[in-house]
């Protein structure tokens, strides 16, 4: 029962589809997978990879959505630890590297956890802080410059392979494989579920709402110092001031088409990701049909809308009035 | 005398600031940089009074940055490209501005959907929509706007009071009018305290909702209307991550965040901080542009848990007086 979703997942793995179908119309060659030095090429691989990053965060959010929260500053915390490895990377053996990487994560999903937790900060306002000042913390880091480097080590996170699965990608899964584990395999995902629900009635019944609170912001760190390390390793360097920028967006976008409300509740780790990759092969979709990029935004915005009127309990309401009172 | 607690320290501060940058820096006390300090920061300060509103109410608006933008691309394409005349080409981009917030309005009044997410959507359309129209930077020669840029008001010592500070000024005195002595003001409060009581009270929340947002928009757009005086210019990345200041400078100002407490008087305060952090920083000159974000982002969370404090002790029972046992 690892895998068991709490809702369907039929329209989001439909969607997907429709989406790589459409690829595949605009350009013929989308589904053609090569295998070159020992890892595999093509524009379907090229999506699962491109989506990498969107989804690791995604995977974080997910959870701090399904306890009520949300985190603004995952975006902001991908530039830090970006910015972390790459300074670090010529200078100091690799363990180093991503230990300092990971620890300034979780230490950065500490803070949001004590902010959101035990000040008992509303979560949009307290994950603000650390997006408004994390970008500038990682542009000290940098110095303000982009930073580049030569490790070989650490660039196998962008362009390394595993078995000829991308880095990237076999990093996301094996995320996704340890966190289905940790909260459907243990109790932690019926407790997440219950403080989202009703944090108070949770707590009279026993659970523990502030450390659930707590864990689900530092796993969200995490998964963003991952994402961090990912996206620098994969153009060999750290832009402070782009990296990571507007990705919060995309990872709560990711979460929302997964079907999980933003109300708390029941949530689906898979369906996350599998959103994560819905964003990525529309981006991918845009760019092949030779579009400007600009389009992407606006299409964001339409699919934000229309996944939102679906979930909105209002217009579901409203249309189950409208087909009774045409019978 | 608690009610305006918050206010008076956030206003003590800026004192407080000021005389110091003044004590370091002989030349920071006249009129030259006081008047620069308005100039600087007219846009931020004409959006933050909308911002004010909306988190009263209870609400945010995240999509403001991306209607400035849209504004200033607006208006360089419809004035340079398109030959309207300046004043039409504001009347009319004032009337999208407040369409597109109305419809922000309804979209969370109707479908019950968080204000977080819906003007998440705008910020995605917005932005979207000045980069289809052109993703280049435009100046903009009309003669409107070289006289607008040389007409100031000469205060002694040398400092220009210039038309764009005057309307921030007038702005705010108009916004403070609105909100204070009001029926709407009133009402803006109320909707902040509780939905549900304001409702039962017979105000119309629906309406006042809408025109909450429809303001937000609306003085974005006059804030990208002043960028253009400000810029001589249109493109389609200016105001990026606007938003973010302006819900600080809010926030700073001690507006409560779970709405139905603040004051117009304390935006204005904390728009004043957040512009003499930058001041400091280029009077400093050895001191790095970054260091703005990671003082604004230590300020913010000082004001939030000072504000946290107070309800904390708001809240605490009353002390019991010695010697009564309570039966």
């Amino acid at each position: 029962m690892a895998l068991r979703l709490p809702r369907s997942g039929v329209p989001q793995v439909l969607a997907f589809l429709a989406i790589l179908a459409v690829n595949w119309m605009v350009s013929a060659q989308f589904f053609d997978i090569r295998f070159q030095d020992g890892r595999l090429f093509g524009s379907l691989i090229d999506v699962f990879n491109r989506g990498a990053p969107v989804a690791l965060l995604a995977i974080g959010m997910v959870l701090v959505i399904a306890t009520r929260g949300i985190d603004l500053s995952v975006g902001a915390v991908m530039a830090i630890c970006g910015a972390i490895a790459a300074t670090l990377a010529d200078t100091q053996p690799l363990p180093v590297v991503i230990a300092a990487a990971l620890g300034a994560g979780l230490l950065c999903g500490l803070w949001n956890g004590l902010l959101v937790a035990v000040l008992g900060i509303q979560p949009i306002i307290a994950t603000l802080i650390l997006m408004v000042a994390g970008r500038g913390i990682a542009q000290l880091i940098t110095e303000g410059r982009i930073v580049t480097f030569t490790s070989p080590d650490l660039a196998w996170f962008g362009g390394g392979s595993v078995l000829g699965v991308p880095a990237p990608v076999a990093i996301t899964f094996t995320v996704l494989v340890l966190t289905i584990l940790l909260v459907r395999r243990t109790a932690l995902g019926l407790m997440i579920e219950a403080t989202g629900g009703n944090a108070r009635a949770s707590a009279l019944a026993g659970v523990g709402t502030r450390v659930m609170t707590m864990a689900v912001y530092v796993w969200c760190g995490f998964c963003s110092a991952l994402a961090g390390i990912v996206a620098a390793a994969d153009i060999l360097g750290a832009d402070a001031n782009n990296s990571g920028l507007w990705l919060e967006l995309d990872a709560i976008l990711a979460v929302v088409i997964g079907g999980t409300s933003l109300f708390g509740g029941r949530f689906s780790v898979v369906l996350a990701v599998l959103g994560a990759l819905i964003i990525q092969a529309m981006n991918t979709g845009i760019l092949l049909s030779g579009y400007p990029p600009e389009f992407n935004l606006v299409v964001k915005a339409v699919v934000v809308l229309v996944v939102l009127l679906m979930q909105s309990p209002r217009f579901s309401g409203l249309a189950i009035l409208l087909s009774g009172a045409r019978k | 005398m608690n009610r305006l607690l918050p206010v008076l320290v956030t206003t003590a501060v800026f004192l407080v600031g000021f005389i110091i940058c003044s004590l370091q820096y002989p030349n920071f006390a006249s009129t030259r940089v006081v008047a620069n300090l308005l100039t600087d920061n007219a846009f931020l300060g004409i959006v933050a009074v909308g911002m004010t509103f909306v988190i009263i109410s209870g609400g945010i608006d995240l999509s403001v940055g991306s209607v400035i933008g849209f504004t200033t691309v607006f208006l360089a394409l419809a004035i340079e490209r398109h030959d309207v005349p300046p004043l039409v080409a504001f009347a009319l981009v004032l009337v999208i501005c407040a369409a597109f917030g109305a419809a922000m309005g309804a979209a969370i009044q109707y479908f019950d959907l968080p204000p977080f997410i819906v003007t998440l959507a705008g910020l995605f359309l917005a932005r979207g929509a000045s980069f289809l129209m052109s993703t280049e930077s435009i100046a903009i020669n009309a003669p409107l706007y070289s006289d607008i840029a040389g007409y100031a008001i000469r205060l002694p010592g040398g400092g220009r009071l210039t038309i764009i500070a005057l309307m921030m000024l007038a702005v705010f005195v108009a916004g403070g009018v609105l909100l204070h002595f009001t029926r709407f003001g009133t009402n803006v409060y109320a909707l902040g305290g509780s939905r549900a009581s304001t409702a039962l009270m017979g105000v119309r929340v629906g309406a006042t909702t809408i025109r909450i947002y429809m303001l937000s928009s609306v003085l974005a757009g006059l804030s990208g209307i002043v960028f253009t005086f400000y810029t001589s210019a249109g493109y389609s990345l200016s105001a990026v991550g606007v938003e973010l200041d302006t819900i600080a400078a809010v926030v700073i100002g001690g507006t409560m965040l779970t709405g139905g407490y603040g004051f117009v008087f304390g935006t204005f305060v904390g728009v004043l901080i957040q512009g003499l952090i930058q001041t400091y920083i280029t009077f400093d000159g050895s001191l790095s542009s970054w260091w703005t974000k990671i003082a604004t982002g230590v300020l913010l969370f000082a004001f939030i848990a000072f504000q946290q404090l107070l309800v904390v002790l708001a809240r605490r029972p009353p002390r019991r007086v010695a010697g009564v046992v309570p039966s």
